[in-house]
């Protein structure tokens, strides 16, 4: 893909920054370059990944120390600007935190750390983050949060559902999140929140490929 | 300069489920406890802060207690101000 460049943030705590390069780098061809949370410099990257892990220690709740770094600070021109941002897991959590995308993600109903495949419905194809898949609804990811119950008002969610912002839903939900949610987007489609990590995805040997496209995607205009 | 000593209460709110509070209230009614209706976790945060009277300082702690203490999409929080 010429130069077109993945900013891949890392916070103190990220864990799934390298998983993600790997995904893009050697899945997908596509350059990546990380980016320290305390850099505010995003003119050379064309899309951002705000990877899982536990940022900050997920210190006073998860993706609330991490909505204060100067990266984030710089996010707000950058979404603006229309280039696309995906969230995954703490990356998800972080952009509802700071106010990205709505809701909030708390701690599992059944309190337990939950690490599985599961079965995900493709609701909408906003922002085109799952246009390749139009001959397969459904898709299996792996998850792995303990913080992971997506939360919102009925007002919210009654936006959510008007505006088909909502990505994905559970098909079985394993979290108590509102109605099975587990990925959304804003309204203009080019930021994607999910807790499922489509990097863990990406290639046959390791359980499956239904992360690709995701990512890829992050390439769109 | 005054210096206040603040203590900050945060609730999930009343609609968010407490997971947490929900095992506890178990292991209480283990523990052989009765009675118990309702049981809820939350946070307490202590801070002392200075500043040029309670309402520069309460000024303060809301815009804390809005942007980072909590988070209102799902929790509330209220406090108390005692001038040290």
């Amino acid at each position: 893909m010429d130069n077109f460049t993945v900013g891949v943030v890392v916070f103190p705590g990220s864990n799934c920054d390298r998983d993600v390069s790997w995904a893009l780098e050697g899945c997908l061809d596509i350059r990546t370059k990380y980016l320290w949370h305390e850099s505010s410099d995003l003119s050379d990257v064309d899309a951002i990944v705000l990877p899982g892990g536990f940022s900050y220690g997920d210190y006073l709740r998860c993706g609330a120390i991490a909505r204060f770094s100067p990266l984030i600070n710089a996010l707000d021109e950058f979404v603006k600007s229309g280039k696309r941002v995906l969230g995954i897991c703490n990356g998800f959590q972080i952009l509802t935190e700071s106010g990205f995308l709505p809701g909030a993600l708390v701690a599992n109903k059944n309190l337990n750390f939950i690490c599985d495949d599961v079965e995900l419905d493709i609701v909408s194809s906003k922002g085109g983050w799952f246009n390749n898949v139009d001959e397969k609804q459904t898709i299996k990811l792996p998850i792995a949060h303990g913080e992971g119950r997506y939360h919102c008002d009925s007002d919210t969610l009654k936006k959510l559902v008007d505006n088909e912002l909502i990505a994905l839903r559970y098909i079985k939900n394993p979290n108590g999140s509102s109605f099975d949610i587990a990925g959304i987007t804003n309204k203009k489609g080019n930021v994607l929140g999910l807790m499922p990590h489509p990097e863990r995805a990406c290639d046959e040997t390791i359980g499956g490929t239904d992360g690709l496209f995701t990512l890829k995607s992050l390439i769109l205009k | 300069m005054d210096q206040f000593a603040v203590k900050v209460f945060v609730r999930l709110r009343p609609s968010v489920l407490d997971p947490a509070g929900e095992a506890t209230k178990s292991a209480s009614i283990k523990l052989g406890a009765e009675g118990i209706k309702s049981l809820r976790i939350g946070k307490m945060i202590e801070v002392k802060i200075e500043g040029n009277g309670e309402n520069e300082v309460r000024g303060k702690i809301d815009l804390l207690c809005d942007r980072l203490f909590a988070n209102t999409v799902i929790e509330d929080y209220e406090y108390s101000l005692e001038k040290l």
